[in-house]
């Protein structure tokens, strides 16, 4: 150990320390918005029960967002849960299901909004050619897993809408992904879900 | 020499000789000849003042920054024989990056990215501000002009094979510098806040989404979050107009530091002349 080794390590070693203590904060600050949960936990009334029947989906517009104004909302189809004709999610084994099937206008394959055509009973999206079911699993195109739907409630003859979630080819429920990622097989794994949902 | 001084104006030029004395030489040079006869006329004594104060600044300046030789190593480097238009691609694409960035600078001036406010400022530009529609314009289309050079530049450099031994280093600063040109065009593209722009911005940022194991935490980076919101419009903002340009100025001066050192190359049709050895020397 030289004298001139521990002057050039106590440079280096200062230096570093000083670059750390701004670098590590800010990279910290750019990141920090990954690990939080950004949606609001509060459930936004959609109507009255008498505006929705189990026969199609009603447009109804949500806030996704607080105060961005337009860009914060979003249109959400809303339609009664009809037991007949719902396949069973794995989810709601031992429970009661969701009483209103709240499907998002977001297409799973790049998030382009879909749209609801009552005449064929189907989600068209416009960009890419998906094409959803009546109970918004994959028809065809290129989406990877059916469409996301909001969690919902009624108190006192209004129909609430919650937080988001996925749902995989057997509508089991997940935390809410981006779309494109997906829910199935072995790809399911290569797709993390977020750490703070 | 004095050939190739370009023509001095009329009124920088000395007085002819009055009739019946004995003037000066016959033009404007005649004092450095150093023939006393004639008094120089004002217009000479300015000039030659002007002249020397001049050289005392960029001496002033020289001897203390010691520019000239590097100075000298750039501007008058030898280049090979054949030497064409094709090799003006990249000071092409560098003087779009600089016309991009000073009428970047001016629109942020009006711009305001905040997601009520984005549109409205964009339109402001356009409708209202002297010049705005020009200086939006030069923006907006000098984006494309920016990736149509830098794609063409890049396909001299390939199909010129100077890409090899030893600049494979400037190549790849250059494939560094496509990806972050193409990352401002994508960064930019949201600002208007427009319907286009808006989805166009969601498209992309789930094809960053789709990528494995990465993707998700990419996407959220992007828009500051899990949903595109009122952070992402500000990110994508410091984005385009801090983070991103910084990196470019800092690579394209790795880039010419390395044209500069290395040189260019002579176009690949241009066979070696077999030189005798005393031609070799000049």
């Amino acid at each position: 150990m030289t004298r001139r080794g521990v002057m050039t390590g106590g440079a280096l070693l200062y230096g570093g320390i000083a670059s750390a203590a701004f670098g590590l904060p800010a990279l910290g600050f750019a990141l920090g918005p990954m690990f939080e949960d950004g949606t609001p936990d509060v459930w936004q009334d959609v109507g009255a029960e008498e505006d929705f029947n189990a026969e199609t989906y009603v447009p109804k517009v949500a806030n996704i967002v607080a105060d961005i104004g337009e860009a914060g909302k979003t249109t959400v189809y809303l339609r009664r849960l009809d037991p007949e004709r719902d396949s069973k999610s794995k989810s709601d084994k031992g429970k009661e299901p969701l009483p209103y099937v709240a499907i998002t206008t977001r297409c799973s394959h790049l998030g382009c909004p879909v749209r609801y055509i009552q005449a064929s009973q189907r989600f068209v999206c416009p960009c890419h050619g998906g094409v959803y079911d009546f109970e918004g699993k994959v028809d065809g195109g290129p989406p990877v897993r059916p469409l996301d739907r909001f969690y919902t409630r009624v108190t006192n003859g209004r129909v609430e809408i919650g937080e988001r979630f996925s749902v995989n080819s057997e509508l089991e429920r997940f935390s809410p992904r981006d779309p494109s990622n997906h829910l199935d097989g072995l790809w399911q794994y290569l797709y993390p879900s977020r750490p703070s949902t | 020499m004095s050939k190739l001084v370009p023509p001095i104006p009329k009124f920088l030029r000395p007085a002819p000789p009055r009739p019946g004395q004995d003037g000066p030489g016959r033009n404007g040079g005649g004092d450095e000849n150093g023939d006393g006869n004639g008094k120089p006329g004002t217009a000479v004594k300015l000039r030659e003042g002007a002249a020397e104060g001049g050289t005392q600044v960029v001496g002033w300046l020289d001897e203390r920054s010691g520019a000239s030789p590097i100075l000298r190593g750039m501007l008058f480097r030898k280049v090979p024989k054949g030497t064409n238009w094709f090799y003006t691609l990249g000071s092409a694409t560098m003087f779009a990056f600089v016309s991009q960035a000073v009428t970047g600078v001016f629109l942020a001036m009006y711009y305001n990215p905040d997601p009520a406010r984005a549109y409205e400022s964009a339109a402001y530009i356009t409708n209202e501000v002297f010049l705005g529609e020009l200086v939006r314009g030069m923006h907006r289309w000098g984006s494309t002009v920016m990736i149509i050079l830098i794609f063409l530049h890049m396909g001299r450099t390939f199909v010129f094979g100077a890409y090899k031994y030893p600049r494979e280093l400037n190549w790849v600063i250059g494939v560094l510098l496509l990806v972050l040109t193409l990352a401002m065009g994508f960064t930019g593209y949201l600002l208007p806040f427009d319907q286009r722009s808006f989805w166009a911005t969601v498209v992309g940022v789930n094809i960053n989404a789709s990528g494995p194991v990465v993707g998700p935490y990419l996407a959220d980076f992007l828009r500051g979050g899990a949903e595109f919101g009122a952070v992402s419009l500000s990110r994508f903002y410091a984005m385009h107009m801090l983070l991103i340009p910084g990196l470019i100025g800092a690579l394209i001066g790795a880039h010419l530091y390395l044209v500069a050192k290395l040189g260019t190359t002579a176009p690949p049709w241009l066979k070696a002349e077999k030189k005798s050895l005393s031609q070799e020397k000049i």
